[in-house]
């Protein structure tokens, strides 16, 4: 990085301090690229990175008395609190309650995905094979729903799934049941709607890598003798997996945070993740262990982010 | 390219039904939703007849007026500081090449990998523990910071597409650089940069998580009393409101693609 000469500002001692700024910026190509690319940076790490790092130092502390935490006492309380529970005896036990709220989350999030993958692929894979002109008007009215609200998209669903609601009436109707079945306020429900939510997530990457797919490789594979379904499972389905792989981790990190679904199509019962947290800072008034979910949520996130960029981003040229 | 679909082997067994029940149920419950918004019935699923009338109550409700307001007012002002910083940002990465790009690209996606629900709790902590006051201006700043990701990626991309040739040849003609850019890079910039402030504006608009954290009485946006009245109970208000919430986002987002896609 070269440092300009400074002799040229002795040059001009009448500068005046914007003048002397705006002819730093003309010469440096440091200072220049700090006044560009510094606003957005001090904006994110200040409302958001510093805010995260605020977040882990508070699951550290103690609770407040009344709500809120108590500055500079430090205790693992919170992490002890998410594991464990204090039985009668005054012993610590294992404190299933959380944990089960996580193993849903993760239950749920995987179904999700499963099922967002077995409706994605085949729509992916029937968008790349259309001629150009349609494939950015399918792309396009994919991406709309994306686009939507979530909030009117999931109360969208509440019309269709509860007891008087357009399901149970077609299915009444069609005499498939005689009375509503309690489709609202179920683990159905939330998958339902969290696979509403995250198609796109999962039919844009797959498409991406179909679309990039050289139809000579299938071609070749069917001039070899292999049929449709063995020219698919080997030589379609591994050149799509990059794309498959996105997917699965655009779809899996949102639906394990979510909080919209499971707090409007789940009961109290169904409760994922992002419903506890919001728990802990709302009637439960208890901010470390908020925080302290919080957290665990946001390494679990980073974690499978790291693994999918360490399995499919490889140097450049090895493709 | 239509050699694809027409080459027999191409049909594989099941993948065009596939896309059709995936555009079904990707489509059906806005349908359902928009077309219950038409329903006269006090019951909001039980369908008898049209009507426009929950719209006019939606309509002259002040409360859903008044976050309507709070929305715009929050979508506007995050919206001009994210596309104005993510523009600058967007101008530096694309001309140089330098140490720490990458760290550079990551801060700015960062937004976008981090779950909502996380991004909402630090921010409320952030807040409170410096002491600021919950109101329209911690919601503002809050969108501003995810939508500076949401800008810079249209502008990124277009860039990317513009010919490095044509400022150079500006500056052959005695452009200076403030000259060069004005007249020949905004120019051809402009499609990328209302298509990102579009984006900005529509999600801003439909954010309702952390708007539901860090909102302080007063200043509560349309989705964050919508979620209020559907915790009330279904009725055809929520119907109505929720409709018209589709119907502007679609009207953006395709506005956003036209723009998008000008001429380069």
């Amino acid at each position: 990085m070269a440092v300009p000469p400074t002799d040229s500002l002795s040059d001009s001692p009448s500068l005046s301090p914007l003048t002397a700024l705006a002819d730093l910026l003309r010469r440096s190509r440091r200072a220049r690229l700090i006044a560009l690319i510094g606003p957005a940076l001090l904006i994110i790490g200040v409302f958001m990175l510093l805010p995260i790092g605020l977040m882990a130092y508070v699951s550290m502390l103690e609770r407040g008395v009344n709500g809120g935490v108590q500055w500079g006492v430090h205790t693992v309380d919170a992490y002890v609190a998410f594991l464990f529970e204090e039985n009668l005896l005054g012993d610590l036990a294992i404190n299933p309650d959380y944990l089960q709220i996580f193993a849903r989350s993760f239950i749920l999030s995987s179904v999700t995905t499963l099922a967002c993958l077995a409706i994605g692929f085949p729509a992916a894979f029937y968008m790349a094979l259309q001629p150009a002109k349609y494939r950015n008007l399918l792309i396009f009215l994919v991406t709309i729903p994306f686009w939507t609200n979530l909030l009117v998209r999931n109360y969208a669903w509440i019309l269709l799934l509860r007891s008087n609601g357009l399901v149970n009436e077609s299915l009444m109707g069609l005499g498939l049941i005689d009375q509503p079945i309690t489709l609202l306020y179920t683990n159905v429900a939330i998958t339902l709607g969290l696979v509403y939510s995250f198609l796109p997530f999962m039919v844009l990457p797959i498409y991406a890598s179909l679309e990039k797919l050289d139809l000579r490789l299938v071609e070749a594979a069917f001039d070899l003798g292999a049929n449709k379904r063995r020219a698919f499972q080997r030589v379609i389905v591994p050149l799509a997996l990059p794309g498959i792989a996105a997917g699965c981790i655009l779809v899996f990190v949102p639906s394990l945070g979510a909080f919209i679904t499971p707090e409007l199509l789940g009961g109290s019962k169904s409760m994922m993740i992002g419903n506890l947290i919001q728990s802990q800072f709302g009637a439960a008034r208890n901010w470390p262990l908020g925080a302290a979910l919080a957290f665990a949520l946001l390494s679990i996130v980073l974690l499978a982010m790291t693994l999918y960029l360490m399995r499919f981003r490889r140097p450049p040229g090895r493709g | 390219m239509s050699r694809r679909s027409k080459n027999p082997l191409w049909r594989f067994p099941g993948i065009a039904p596939g896309a059709a029940f995936f555009f079904a149920y990707l489509y059906l419950p806005i349908f359902v939703l928009i077309a219950f918004s038409f329903n006269e019935n006090r019951q909001a699923t039980i369908w008898t007849g049209f009507s426009l009338d929950w719209y006019g109550v939606v309509l002259r409700n002040d409360d859903i007026l008044s976050a309507a307001g709070n929305s715009l007012i929050v979508a506007t002002t995050a919206t001009l500081i994210a596309t104005s910083v993510a523009l600058l940002a967007a101008l530096a990465m694309a001309r140089h090449r330098f140490r720490g790009e990458d760290g550079v690209n990551a801060v700015i996606a960062f937004p976008l990998i981090i779950p909502e629900i996380v991004t909402a709790v630090a921010t409320l902590l952030f807040f409170v523990a410096l002491g600021i006051q919950l109101g329209l201006t911690t919601v503002i700043i809050a969108h501003t910071v995810f939508c500076i990701p949401f800008a810079y990626l249209p502008i990124r991309a277009r860039l990317q597409g513009l010919d490095p040739a044509l400022p150079e040849a500006a500056a052959d003609l005695y452009a200076n650089e403030i000259q060069a850019f004005r007249r020949v890079t905004l120019p051809l910039l402009w499609p990328g940069i209302l298509s990102g402030a579009m984006l900005s504006f529509i999600i801003s608009l439909d954010t309702f998580t952390i708007t539901y954290f860090v909102a302080g009485p007063g200043a509560t946006t349309l989705p964050v009393y919508i979620f209020g009245m559907i915790r009330i109970g279904i009725t055809p208000e929520v119907n109505a409101i929720s409709a018209l919430m589709l119907v502007v986002s679609i009207v953006f987002v395709t506005l956003s693609f036209l723009v998008g896609r000008l001429r380069r």
